[in-house]
């Protein structure tokens, strides 16, 4: 997280220039879709690639500025990136994304549940994983019932009638 | 009929008992999200939403006004027991009120903050209800062009105007306008940069950006940090109630802030923050007891609260009247009606004046049920503040989910045999861009106004030029486009020459306001 104090030591900052290096990407990227499209001729002066194009080409003199900017150092210090909760949160959304559609809203956000509980230092799993079911079923229950929302149904929700 | 006829119409729609339990659960429900720390009205109103999605346009947007004031409630409260303010509107109202909170004041801390936004919502909806038909009147004889300008004032002032870095912030904003660009044009009905994908042909859900940036990016910035804030909850000791002494500082702060924090939210603008700022600026100025500002003046948190809720309360005015989001809850609020069909605007006023006109009188109603409401259960929203982090982020983090997949439950992508949904594997990659943004000092909201501003700015470029056979000098040939540009470019520059000319003293301001 950043903590709004400028970076003392005014060093070019490699980790800036990767970002105005993926901007400069992006644009390439918009520019290279947009070419392929086949645009009739009498669309040609204010057709769906004009915008594109203007975006494309803004992306381009962020990035310039973005390089410089990491050059001169200005971006705001950064704390130190404590990895293993960051791997927790980002694993439990991926599980739940991976269960949901075949195991039901309950059974993939419960994992969900645990693995965020776990990345914060709250353990152990198999105490966790029983209270996200719970949780998550009753949220299941009172959304697609209730509500009338549209949550994927595993083997254990097809039980409630 | 005049304005007051409709806005009594309105409030007879509104009073029904289908209508007021609307927006009783969403009062409810907003300030029960928007008290959890770390969630600021933007990813309250993201969040919650899908929960209206089954409803009609009318009852969904009552229970939309509950929950956006209840959100922004819930906000303060938050500010005033934990200094860690969700959003940054709310930063004025923790450094008077935490300091207040922290002396054993924390009750009336909370009821002029309660009170102040009670005041401010009343007075500043009326002015809504007033002012805009005047915008209206007047927009209705905007061009396309001017339409246009109007955007990139929009454009400049949410992404260059405020903020540590002009360069950053229109970065976001670039972010965003880019990402508008997938999917199918509107108008040409051609496919733009969606790589085959036919989840993309859609575009970009507004709802799930704002939550994966907001909800997921924060948890992700929280989960990352190696160094472990303390974060205390204050205690709400003794009485709630306001002492004969508090009323008499906080009545004009109140109004002040009113009349300050309106008209700069109504301003296409943007940011709520910068109407607190001015009020609490004011309000030091102005004090009789300037030596107890930094120390927990009442004045410090009635003033910039009532601001805050009055310039909410003002960016209604450009989102209704001209369909122009300026700030990251109006433009989920935009997806909200765009989910009905209905594009805010002048036609809509015109042609759906009883949906316009219940929305503004439930508005009010919301307004003095969380007044009712709040003041007793002030105990029920502190007990929320005090759940610990594993079971918050895990609980946010669940409802972050579910609200994405009852906007859009198709398991449409395959992993080999594995159905998953595709809207989830979005939600977790911005998740992942918002952590970035956040950790490089990038601001949020322009990339969410930039995602939903985008292609409306689109249309209006492609209308002017189309009308003009091409020729681009139409974009600068109205008295108001020119003006509107001239305004933008002074939005840009005048901070730009600040920044270089006076970055050391702020800085060294900052450094002396720490603790």
């Amino acid at each position: 997280m950043s903590l709004g104090e400028p970076n003392l030591s005014r060093r070019p900052d490699g980790a800036a220039f990767v970002i105005a290096l993926v901007l400069a990407a992006i644009a390439a990227v918009i520019i290279w879709q947009t070419s392929l499209m086949r645009v009739p001729p009498i669309q040609a002066k204010v057709g769906p690639t004009v915008f594109p194009y203007v975006i494309a080409v803004g992306l381009i003199v962020l990035s310039i500025g973005t390089a410089f900017s990491a050059f001169r150092g200005s971006f705001p210090a950064r704390e130190k990136i404590n990895y293993r909760p960051v791997l927790w949160v980002v694993g439990g959304l991926l599980a739940q994304m991976l269960l949901i559609g075949w195991a039901g809203f309950s059974i993939g956000s419960a994992v969900l549940f645990a693995f965020v509980a776990k990345g914060f230092g709250r353990g152990p799993l198999w105490m966790t994983l029983p209270i996200g079911f719970v949780l998550a079923f009753v949220i299941w229950f009172i959304f697609s019932r209730g509500l009338q929302l549209s949550l994927p149904a595993g083997p254990l929700e097809r039980l409630i009638p | 009929m005049d304005t007051f006829g409709l806005l009594a119409d309105g409030l007879l729609a509104a009073i029904q008992v289908q209508n007021l339990l609307y927006a009783l659960l969403g009062v409810t429900l907003g300030t029960a999200v928007g008290v959890l720390p770390g969630i600021g009205p933007a990813l309250t109103v993201a969040l919650l939403l899908p929960v209206t999605y089954r409803l009609d346009p009318t009852g969904s947007l009552i229970m939309f006004a509950g929950i956006y004031y209840g959100g922004m409630y819930g906000g303060s409260t938050t500010s005033i027991l934990l200094n860690t303010p969700g959003e940054s509107a709310s930063i004025v109202t923790a450094l008077e009120g935490n300091k207040m909170a922290r002396k054993g004041r924390g009750g009336p801390a909370l009821a002029t903050a309660a009170i102040g936004s009670f005041i401010a919502g009343l007075i500043a909806t009326f002015a809504l209800a007033f002012v805009a038909p005047w915008v209206v009147k007047a927009a209705l004889a905007f061009g396309p062009a001017d339409y246009f300008a109007l955007m990139v004032l929009a454009f400049v002032t949410v992404s260059a105007a405020f903020g540590d870095s002009a360069l950053r912030g229109i970065t976001a904003l670039f972010i965003g306008l880019g990402l508008g660009i997938i999917g199918i044009d509107l108008q040409t009905g051609q496919a733009r940069l969606s790589f085959g994908i036919p989840d993309l042909l859609d575009g970009i859900e507004v709802t799930t950006l704002a939550v994966a940036l907001f909800a997921i990016g924060e948890t992700l910035a929280i989960a990352s940090s190696t160094s472990s804030l303390k974060e205390e909850v204050l205690a709400v000791k003794g009485s709630v109630w306001m002492t004969a002494q508090d009323w008499k500082r906080s009545w004009p702060a109140w109004l002040r802030g009113t009349f300050i924090g309106f008209p700069i939210g109504a301003m296409p603008a943007g940011g709520a923050e910068i109407g607190t700022f001015f009020s609490y600026a004011a309000e030091r100025k102005l004090s009789k007891h300037p030596e107890e500002f930094g120390e927990g003046a009442i004045e410090g948190v009635a003033g910039p609260e009532a601001a805050n809720n009055a310039s909410a309360a003002g960016t209604l005015v450009p989102l209704l009247t001209l369909g122009l989001p300026t700030s990251a809850t109006a433009a989920i609020m935009l997806a909200g009606f765009q989910q009905f069909g209905l594009q805010p605007g002048p036609l809509l006023f015109t042609n759906n004046a009883p949906l316009v006109w219940s929305l503004v009188a439930s508005l009010l109603v919301a307004n003095l049920m969380l007044l009712v409401l709040n003041l007793p259960l002030i105990g029920l929203w502190v007990k929320l503040l005090t759940i610990p982090k594993p079971w918050l982020y895990a609980g946010i983090l669940t409802f972050a989910t579910l609200g994405t997949l009852g906007a859009n439950g198709a398991m449409s992508g395959r992993l080999g045999p594995i159905p998953f949904s595709f809207e989830l594997l979005i939600l977790l990659a911005f998740g992942i861009l918002g952590f970035i943004l956040r950790r490089f000092g990038y601001p949020i909201a322009p990339v969410v106004i930039g995602l939903i501003l985008g292609p409306l700015s689109e249309q209006q470029l492609r209308r002017a030029l189309a009308i003009s056979q091409g020729d681009p000098l139409v974009l600068v040939s109205s008295p108001i486009a020119i003006t509107l540009y001239i305004i933008a470019a002074i939005a840009l520059l005048v901070p730009l020459y600040f920044r270089l000319r006076g970055k050391g003293a702020l800085l060294q301001q900052m450094a002396s306001d720490e603790d």
